[in-house]
């Protein structure tokens, strides 16, 4: 019972700043609803028991990457926008497409729903961090190395780009 | 060394002097300039193969050898090697195309210095060898006609070669064209030979050849003999060789001379043993060849311009040929294009030694002020060049007698040879011979008078050039004289490989019949007509001393003639024949026959038929496809806005489908 | 965990789908990236639900490295961001267009 009520909790607070992030005018406002969105995204991960990526949500994604959204718009110095967005025929077709992809994807859950195991099946340690440790250090090594030059191309691209000047 | 091995070198080896000559200068201009080290390589490749030829020639081949290299193309149980054959009539082709092209090419040296694609003059001499071995190796039709275009191909390409002036260019096209004619009839016949016997191996050929009916058999020869006609230069395509002077003279010297236009007569030679089984055409290849050799040599009388006498004279030699090959002598065809080889590259390469020093008085002239039109080419303003060429002049000489067939010169042997066949089988009760007999004779007889009319004109008399106190031309540097000497000698001793069937009762055999006939139970590649009549050695006698009469009488009353009479001389001539010479100095309008009832017709029709239809319909199309793509692509360009949104909306309009399509 | 699978899908595409409008619909450059971000946490959920309700530890890898990926992405995307700044002094996509026709 509790479980389900932090579910519907987070759930709901989740959904509420990203709509929050979609309509805010000032892009600051935007960044923090998405920080919150992902403070909940991240209670969901402790209610599925995978502590360790919770963590990792916490640190990387509100700690790290919001940080850097939030340098680059005080950097820019950008405010609210001026007026509201104005809607012509893309933004209208834009509307129709994510409702039905909304429903496409609600619809594939719903017609899916008895082939999925009804409750975890899952070690009381299985979002521990040896047991992603172990797997991540054996089987998946040489991903895990590739990302590793992944970030560091992506560090000296991102140095790159922010430093050169364009005519 | 193998004898593939030496094949493949025969073979490439003028191929790699193509490409080295060709493509390095093309990639890097400054090695353009280096004439000595292109001559060099251009000579060494067509040398080279001469040396390795002699070697295959010393080891015999009395039996036929076959190289199969490379399946060219296989389509059903129909296939077609690069397979080359070695036996005695291949050998002494390839023998005299690299003999002779190697003493061209040396020639070429001097004669090309100083020209600006004296490099390309080098590529495609040696593309030319590299085709003709091709042409002559070849153990099947198809790759035989892969070397006979190309042979054509460079033909165009080297009378073209100074295309900067359009008639040169003209003259190539029409060689080209015309030759065209008589590429289709060897296609159609190899169409026919591929339809009826399945392959194109001369093997197969032959072997088949007896089976097929005997309307199919004519149709066959006969299309060979019209490509014949076309390379060989005979009526009615004999018009191109004229104009395919307009090359530098080593070309006409190899390919106008004495290999490629050869190339008619080797093919019937290797096709011997079907076309004797065709005798009504063969009677058509006698008479042509009777017929030309006349109309050429009557022509050649009346031509000032000292290459054109030399052109209408090989086709009038070739006439000779045909003639040789019409009455079954194919041997002796091949004799003559030995011998004809020798002494007209001789007289064609001394003709160039002249020209050559006439342009430096051409150059002379312009120095000191003379500011008419002056043609270096033309005998007119010749005459006396002996005394300043002497070399040019002894080897001119030599190869005239020899053309004459004065006795113990290798034309005396080969002429007399071809007429002695044609008489004997006229009297072997072939009626047609009788003709072709008598118009040899007359034509020995022009033969001797307008070859020693041109050396008379050229070489003896007075100075006629301007200025002839002041300038006069020097002899030409070594590397012209020394294939001049090289050749004449040739021509002085090269009869005596087909000595007449006289000198047998001497114990001295007939080598080139022994040769490529073979003698008792061997046979050569080479099949000759069956005589049943043997004609006595009274008669042989008498023929032999009626050839020697001929030739002697031709060349003395001509000496006399003009040496009493230089220049004026053509005037008398003239005033004897009237309108006659007035064809024959137009060769007989063969030029103007064609241009009004083939060339007109042909350019008309296109004009007034074809090329609307191309302009409206053809293009019309080409144009309306275009313009298609045009305004689909203005409208779809739309499409393009730029902005990244747009791009996003679809994108999720694509995710939107592939969800569709994967749940449905 | 008495919560079925379905609420996990279902919340995932709820985000999933305001993460796409997101991007469809506004027009500064920054909320489009950050939108898109929430795309790929969408997916995250998706990917930790399946892998502890199946038992298999991969989908926890795999988020793992989702999130490396969107960390490089936000960082060459701001950074593209901060270039065309600096050249057209906007973040507003209607305004940059150097693709069209």
């Amino acid at each position: 019972m509790l479980a389900e009520s932090l579910f519907i909790l987070l759930g709901t607070v989740s959904v509420v700043a990203a709509l929050g992030m979609l309509i805010a005018r000032n892009p600051v406002t935007s960044a923090l609803w998405l920080i919150l969105t992902l403070f909940c995204v991240a209670g969901l991960y402790l209610t599925l028991s995978a502590e360790f990526i919770a963590v990792v949500q916490v640190l990387v994604y509100a700690g790290a990457i919001m940080v850097l959204f939030l340098f680059v718009i005080m950097l820019l110095n950008l405010g609210a926008l001026p007026q509201l967005e104005k809607m012509d025929w893309k933004k209208a077709l834009g509307f129709v497409l994510c409702v039905i992809v909304l429903s496409q994807l609600v619809f594939i859950v719903a017609t899916s729903l008895q082939l999925m195991p009804a409750t975890a099946t899952v070690a009381e340690d299985a979002g521990a961090a040896t047991t992603i440790a172990k797997t991540l250090f054996t089987r998946h090594m040489l991903d895990f190395e590739m990302i590793g030059v992944l970030l560091l191309v992506a560090t000296v691209g991102a140095l790159m780009l922010a430093k050169r000047k364009f005519a | 060394m193998d004898t593939d091995l030496l094949l493949l070198l025969i073979v490439l080896l003028p191929a790699a002097g193509a490409v080295l000559n060709g493509l390095l200068p093309l990639m890097w201009p400054q090695l353009r300039r280096s004439e000595a080290a292109i001559g060099a390589v251009g000579t060494a490749c067509v040398a080279v193969p001469f040396v390795l030829a002699l070697v295959l020639f010393f080891q015999g081949f009395a039996e036929p050898y076959v190289g199969s290299f490379y399946t060219w193309m296989g389509v059903g149980d129909f296939s077609v090697s690069v397979a080359y054959r070695v036996d005695h009539l291949s050998l002494i082709m390839a023998l005299v195309v690299t003999g002779v092209g190697a003493l061209i090419h040396l020639y070429s040296i001097g004669y090309m210095h100083g020209d600006r694609s004296f490099w390309k003059f080098f590529a495609y001499l040696n593309l030319f060898i590299f085709m003709m071995l091709n042409l002559v190796l070849a153990d099947n039709l198809l790759l035989m006609f892969l070397g006979w275009e190309g042979v054509g191909l460079c033909s165009y390409l080297l009378i073209g070669f100074w295309y900067e002036d359009f008639k040169n260019s003209q003259a190539a096209t029409k060689a080209f064209v015309v030759n065209r004619i008589g590429d289709f009839a060897f296609l159609l016949a190899m169409f026919i030979l591929v339809r009826e016997v399945g392959s194109l191996d001369f093997a197969e050929v032959f072997a088949a050849a007896g089976e097929m009916t005997a309307g199919t058999l004519n149709a066959v020869v006969f299309l060979l003999f019209i490509g014949a006609t076309g390379k060989s230069a005979q009526i009615p395509l004999f018009v191109w060789l004229p104009d395919a002077m307009a090359g530098p003279t080593p070309v006409s010297a190899l390919i106008h001379a004495a290999t490629m236009v050869t190339s008619g007569l080797y093919l019937l030679a290797r096709m011997s043993s079907v076309v004797l089984m065709a005798p009504t055409v063969m009677g058509l290849i006698a008479v042509t060849g009777a017929l030309t050799a006349l109309v050429a040599a009557t022509i050649a009388i009346a031509q000032t311009d000292i290459k054109r006498v030399l052109a209408y004279s090989t086709v009038s030699q070739l006439g000779f040929m045909f003639m040789a090959s019409g009455v079954g002598a194919f041997f002796v065809a091949i004799f003559h294009v030995v011998t004809h080889a020798f002494f007209k590259a001789c007289l064609f390469l001394g003709s160039g030694s002249v020209i050559h020093g006439m342009h430096h008085v051409e150059h002379d002239l312009r120095r000191a002020g003379y500011k008419d039109p002056f043609d270096p080419q033309d005998m007119r303003t010749m005459g006396g060049l002996g005394r300043f060429m002497p070399r040019t002049r002894w080897t001119y000489l030599a190869a005239t007698l020899a053309i004459s067939g004065i006795p113990l010169t290798a034309g005396f042997f080969s002429k007399d040879e071809i007429l002695f066949k044609a008489f004997e089988f006229g009297y072997d009760g072939h009626l047609f011979a009788w003709f072709v007999w008598s118009v040899g004779i007359g034509t020995a007889l022009l033969t001797a008078f307008y070859m020693m009319r041109s050396y008379m004109l050229t070489f003896e008399g007075s100075h006629r050039w301007p200025m002839a106190q002041r300038v006069h031309p020097h002899e030409s540097p070594w590397t012209i004289t020394a294939p001049l000497v090289v050749l004449a000698a040739l021509s002085l001793v090269g009869g005596f490989i087909g000595l007449p069937k006289l000198a047998e009762k001497a114990g001295l055999a007939n080598w080139i019949h022994g040769y490529l006939v073979g003698h008792g139970t061997h046979h050569g590649p080479v099949v000759e007509a069956a005589a049943t009549a043997h004609v006595s050695v009274g008669i042989e006698v008498v023929l032999i001393v009626l050839g020697s009469l001929i030739a002697i009488g031709g060349v003395w009353w001509a000496w006399r003639f003009y040496a009493l009479h230089e220049l004026t001389g053509d005037e008398r001539i003239r005033l004897r024949f009237g309108g006659l010479y007035r064809w024959w100095q137009r060769s007989y309008y063969w030029d103007e026959f064609y241009d009004k009832v083939a060339v007109r017709p042909v350019v008309g029709g296109a004009e007034n038929a074809f090329a609307p239809f191309d302009n409206r319909v053809v293009d019309g199309l080409v144009n309306a496809v275009a313009r298609t793509a045009q305004q689909i692509s203005r409208m779809a360009r739309h499409l393009q806005t730029g902005v990244v949104q747009a791009y996003a909306l679809a994108i999720v309009l694509g995710v939107v489908v592939v969800i569709a399509l994967m749940v449905r | 965990m008495e919560i079925a699978l379905s609420w996990y899908l279902g919340l995932s595409a709820v985000l999933f789908a305001i993460g796409v409008a997101g991007v469809l619909f506004r027009s500064n450059l920054i909320i489009i990236l950050m939108s898109v971000e929430l795309m790929l946490n969408a997916v995250n959920i998706t990917l930790v639900a399946l892998s502890q309700y199946m038992g298999e530890v991969s989908g926890q890898i795999l988020v793992f490295f989702v999130m490396s990926v969107a960390a490089a992405e936000a960082a060459i995307g701001l950074a593209i961001v901060i270039a065309i700044f600096r050249n057209k002094l906007t973040v507003d996509v209607n305004n940059i267009n150097l693709f069209k026709w």
